[in-house]
């Protein structure tokens, strides 16, 4: 990178950190943001109170899955790994309610139960699988991790960090190929942006003029990892500047920014201008999965993220304010609460899968 | 002298070779502040710094490659991967570069260096926190496969993996980091701690690679294992009554085959049991030796209980396992014939 210049933000909403340089700048020296195409400004989605109510029922329903998740979990009937999503509900809420449903695609990692959930997957089925049960999305032989529903064009629920964004660069390329208008949401961790992969994919993605939105869920720590100890560029929605892949950095515990950046992001990758990338600064309050010493990082920074931030929180308040009532606030909890626990029910009675299921699914052929 | 459980043993032979040798350093993900997902290298950062035990991004090819060009240039990088169903981007890394260097600098350089990774199943993982690959590294040669099942020897092979001027692969079955699982997950497994095998010196000491343990000496049968499923096997072969022998192979490669011959020509009978996927699983290597060594000396067909040949399942993980049933079943098996 040229180090003349200072660096430049490819989004006017960035909240880099990076003090600019007051370096003199040589007009002949390209810096490396000035091939990136520029981005048009995003506004914060302007919802009407039932929109709004709508995306806060599903940011509450991921909620109250994931903690109950957390509870079978404790309770044994849950084994294995189990990576919640609770504090980070607004990315995957604002982002597929963006999305067209019967044309687009999503792919994501392992913490893959809220985008299941966001995109309208039947919690029973999502807890069965978790379970380990014959009536779960993967008839029990995925787990948490692995996930997927080709009804829903959700593609995983995937458990090696990474791997999903070479996937999902072939689901876009797929979409591009059929001309079905449809654009691919590849989802990865702030983890998973340092592996080589991730960057493979960006070259051919913009190469090809791939219909893609790569989403960073930068959530601040990969496992007990934060950011800035293994990212030598940690504002990681600049990441694709050296493939001319623009990239934005969106407040993603704020739904409405979040749906505003999704909106202009997929115009963007619509109109064929080939992919981009987006950063969603978001917080899990939980560990990273069920064991976690969680000792990277203090219990006042957890508090202090949930008590000032919280997404849910905040979204309440916003219905508060354009009339909404205790009453209907409560109404939605309870209905909320109902799903989760008919979901939880039926986790627990459903029985697991026979075991001639273990040599089903192996190969396309029996044998 | 101290007790210690599998977990303790590995961080006390990293402890050692840290102190021994200043060109052993350790990296990988998690493995520093965090103190590794397992807390194998729990304490080691703040003893050794952050030069010699860091935190590496998730890039495992990276990890891998750059252990290379460590040990290359002398040191003695110990990379973990946290699990070994992640080891497979740095599989080029590791086939192309790491094993092959030696050979093709006519032994100039050599990349000493030890991968440890946490692998095997039982711990309801799914098909991407469980596997056993451990016949993906066998099939190539130029690197050494080790496999420990108790505390005491997963020190003294770790050390020894450590000093080797080999790439080695250090396999750590991760269902009996705390103690001897014997196949019924339904009951609580005996901490190492009750174990002989828990008494771990604090001190330096090796177990030289490609030296097979006999944990059971016996006259009707030779069973041939590694990692968790050698308590399995033993656990099976007391409920049985069966006067077997219980090879622990501790290294695949190399292999003690001398050791398992002797073995065989005594008994005249042979199993093999492993985790991994039947179809060129280590133990199809192991048969193929045993029929090509000791076939005069056979009374029985050579058995083999193996994981399935699917992808390690979710749910029915106790019907994939090569658990007692199925043990029991080819021991009586090989018995009657």
């Amino acid at each position: 990178m040229a180090k003349a210049s200072a660096p430049k933000s490819s989004s006017k909403k960035s909240t880099s950190t990076r003090k600019k340089t007051s370096a003199p700048r040589k007009k002949a020296v390209a810096t490396s943001s000035s091939r990136v195409p520029k981005l048009p400004a995003f506004k914060r989605y302007k919802a009407n109170k039932a929109e709004l109510l709508e995306l806060y029922e599903q940011m509450l329903l991921i909620r109250r899955f994931e903690e109950k998740a957390g509870q079978l979990y404790g309770l044994g009937l849950i084994g294995g790994f189990c990576h919640l999503y609770i504090g980070q509900e607004a990315v995957a809420v604002g982002l597929q309610s963006a999305l067209d449903e019967d044309k687009d695609s999503v792919i994501t990692g392992y913490r893959d139960h809220g985008h299941m959930l966001a995109y309208g997957i039947d919690p029973k089925a999502i807890m069965a699988e978790l379970t380990g049960r014959a009536a779960g999305i993967s008839k029990g032989k995925g787990g948490s991790m692995h996930m997927f529903s080709v009804e829903h064009k959700f593609y995983g629920g995937h458990g090696i960090v990474g791997a999903q964004v070479s996937l999902g660069t072939g689901l876009g390329f797929a979409h591009k190929y059929r001309e079905d208008g449809g654009v691919c949401m590849a989802y990865f961790g702030d983890g998973a942006a340092n592996q080589g992969q991730v960057y493979e994919s960006f070259n051919m993605a913009e190469l090809w003029k791939l219909p893609m939105v790569f989403v960073i869920e930068n959530n601040q720590y990969a496992m007990g990892t934060s950011v800035n100890r293994s990212s030598a560029e940690d504002q990681l929605y600049r990441r694709g500047e050296s493939f001319r892949i623009p990239g934005i950095q969106v407040n993603g515990m704020d739904l409405l920014e979040v749906r505003g950046a999704a909106e202009m992001a997929l115009k963007w990758v619509r109109s064929g201008k080939g992919p981009i990338l987006m950063e969603l600064k978001t917080y899990r309050y939980r560990g990273h999965s069920m064991s976690d010493p969680a000792k990277y990082r203090s219990r006042e920074e957890v508090q202090s993220m949930r008590e000032k931030s919280d997404a849910i929180e905040q979204a309440k308040n916003e219905l508060i304010k354009m009339g909404m009532g205790e009453d209907e606030l409560k109404a939605a909890d309870k209905k909320i609460r109902k799903i989760v626990s008919e979901a939880a029910d039926f986790a627990e009675s459903s029985p697991e899968p026979d075991a001639p299921e273990l040599y089903t699914d192996v190969l396309v052929e029996t044998y | 002298m101290a007790r210690m459980n599998m977990i303790q043993a590995i961080n006390s032979a990293l402890d050692n070779m840290m102190e021994r040798d200043d060109n052993v350093v350790m990296m990988g993900e998690d493995i520093g502040y965090f103190g590794g997902v397992f807390r194998a290298t729990a304490g080691l950062q703040e003893k050794y710094g952050k030069t010699r035990v860091f935190d590496t991004p998730i890039s495992e090819c990276g990890i891998i490659g750059a252990a290379v060009g460590m040990g290359a240039y002398g040191l003695r990088p110990v990379p973990e991967i946290q699990f070994a169903d992640y080891i497979y981007p740095g599989i080029d890394q590791l086939i192309s570069e790491a094993a092959r260097l030696r050979y093709r600098s006519a032994g100039e350089f050599i990349a000493p260096m030890t991968v440890r990774s946490p692998f095997g199943g039982g711990i309801f993982g799914g098909q991407t926190h469980s596997q056993s690959p451990e016949s993906m590294f066998t099939h190539v040669s130029g690197i050494k496969t080790v496999i420990p099942s108790t505390p005491y020897d997963a020190k003294g092979l770790l050390i020894a993996s450590i000093e080797d001027n080999d790439p080695v692969i250090f396999f750590e079955p991760k269902r009996i980091y705390n103690g001897p699982f014997d196949g019924y997950y339904d009951k609580p497994v005996q901490p190492w701690s009750k174990h002989d095998a828990g008494e771990v010196p604090d001190d330096y000491y090796r177990i030289e690679l490609g030296k097979a343990n006999i944990v059971r000496e016996g006259a009707d049968l030779t069973v041939l294992a590694y990692g968790t499923m050698v308590h399995v096997a033993l656990g099976v072969i007391k409920e049985h009554g069966i006067d077997a022998e219980v090879i622990d192979l501790r290294t695949l490669v190399p292999l003690d085959i001398e050791t398992i011959e002797k073995s065989i020509e005594k008994t005249g009978r042979c199993l093999i049991v492993h985790e991994a996927t039947r179809t060129s699983g280590f133990g199809a290597e192991l048969s193929a030796l045993v029929q090509e060594r000791c076939f005069y000396h056979l009374e029985a067909p050579i058995e083999r209980v193996t994981g399935f040949d699917t992808p390690y399942p979710h749910s029915l993980e106790w019907a994939y396992f090569p658990g007692p049933v199925r043990i029991g079943e080819a021991l009586d098996k090989i018995m009657k014939d």
